[in-house]
């Protein structure tokens, strides 16, 4: 119950809401952070998947490097970074574009590949070309499940921007490792509060937009390293 | 720049801590296993529960790692419960996911079969239900096995984490060949885990084999 009151106090003081270590100044890090993470692992997914899904070339080779991606654990990309980049938030970037990567490269390239192939023999008949093909005949349905793989992708980058905190990166995860290091559990528990609402918050738009589309939910998860079953 | 005489002098430790990873790792998959079996039996018995139960084991999964584990640490303080409750947490949504899959791609003809049979539901369900769902089962605690491998790194900040804990100390002692030591073995150990499940699911079901 103390915990409560001191977590309640702890939003109500204004001086928590101001300056360089004040909730708007953290989130914004946060934020910023997630994004530049996610327009790079979009960078990298997008065109990849759409190239291995259109051509079939590679998908063997980019399942397994997809898989590799997802046992490699954050927390621990995180610390080898800064052995390379120093501390700082350039550090947080490689662990959060590596995380990033497989959902969107796999959802991508699979979506692409599970397009009806007559449906695409019958627009290069048409005389479409490659480009086109993909554009206005392979991209059109395989959305919702690219769509599905940034979301992922998102959720996961903003869960583990938190632990960029540690290798002195700004974002909510600073009120959480100072709290814990000072043991001010009332600043630790504020932070968890606000990461897990933004985390909760970007899982609600995303749900929201893909009930406008009318899109589908609740399917099995796939292993990604050993090859699915 | 890699130290084999560090290595060779933390022999001891590490051997300890990848011991330590795999015990948490294993618990935690065990528990969330039994949990996600018993909220899925729930499920078939009132179907309305579908929808709340993976509705809050969605919640916890999207709930950051570090937050989770900083908001149950004044609770059950710095411990190996503190670090298994948010672990097993975490596998909730994998397992739970799957099995429900699993247990629905049943085909009717099989149920209808052991009907007839006279099979009660519960001997319909450990005979015939839960085998032909194997595939898709084992296809979850694979991902949630090799998800918590990864995660087990995060509690090395409230003192448990495994491997994690020999990344932290060549963090904190500036020690790359710790550093790398414990990222090479936590990669491998996922990597590995995976491999020799994916094994082991087509072993014990042949009669998936060839079928995708």
């Amino acid at each position: 119950m103390e915990l409560v009151t001191s977590v309640v106090a702890w939003f109500t003081d204004p001086a928590n809401w101001s300056g360089s270590n004040g909730v708007p100044t953290r989130i914004w890090e946060h934020v910023v952070l997630s994004g530049i993470a996610m327009a790079i692992a979009l960078a990298i997914g997008l065109p990849a998947g759409l190239a291995i899904g259109h051509t079939g070339r590679w998908v063997r080779v980019s399942t397994a490097v997809a898989g590799l991606g997802r046992a490699v654990p954050s927390y621990a990309l995180l610390i080898l970074s800064v052995g390379y980049l120093g501390l700082g938030f350039a550090s947080a970037l490689p662990a959060l574009v590596v995380l990033a990567v497989p959902p969107i490269l796999v959802n991508t390239s699979t979506a692409i590949r599970d397009v009806d192939r007559d449906i695409v023999e019958a627009g290069r008949a048409m005389g479409m070309s490659g480009v086109t093909v993909l554009r206005e005949v392979e991209i059109p349905p395989a959305l919702p499940v690219m769509a599905a793989g940034v979301r992922v992708a998102t959720l996961q980058v903003i869960a583990t921007a938190t632990l960029a905190a540690l290798v002195a990166g700004g974002g909510l995860g600073r009120y959480i490792v100072d709290g814990f290091a000072l043991q001010e559990y009332e600043r630790m528990v504020a932070g968890a509060l606000l990461v897990g609402g933004l985390a909760l918050l970007t899982e609600r738009a995303f749900t929201i937009i893909a009930r406008r589309r009318g899109e589908p939910r609740n399917v099995a998860w796939t292993p990604a390293i050993g090859g699915a079953e | 720049m890699i130290r084999w005489d560090v290595i060779s002098g933390n022999l001891p430790l590490i051997g300890q801590k990848l011991v330590e990873h795999v015990l948490l790792t294993v618990t935690a998959v065990g528990i969330g296993l039994v949990l996600s079996f018993l909220a899925v039996l729930a499920i078939r018995r009132w179907r309305g529960l579908a929808g709340p139960i993976t509705g809050i084991a969605g919640v916890i999964y999207t709930i950051p790692s570090l937050a989770l584990l900083a908001f149950l640490v004044p609770i059950t303080h710095l411990s190996f419960t503190t670090a298994e409750i948010a672990l097993v947490g975490y596998t909730l949504l994998i397992l739970i996911r799957n099995l429900l899959a699993g247990l629905d791609a049943v085909p009717l003809d099989a149920l209808e079969a052991a009907d007839a049979m006279g099979y009660g539901s519960t001997r319909r369900l450990w005979q015939v239900e839960l085998p032909l769902a194997l595939p898709v089962i084992a296809a979850g605690v694979r991902i949630a096995v090799v998800t918590t491998i990864g995660l087990v790194m995060v509690t090395a900040m409230i003192g448990e984490g495994g491997l994690g804990q020999v990344m932290l100390r060549g963090y904190n002692f500036r020690n790359d060949t710790l550093v790398l030591t414990g990222f090479v073995l936590t990669v491998a150990l996922g990597i590995g885990a995976d491999l020799a499940l994916s094994w082991a699911s087509r072993r014990i079901t042949p009669w998936a084999a060839g079928r995708n």
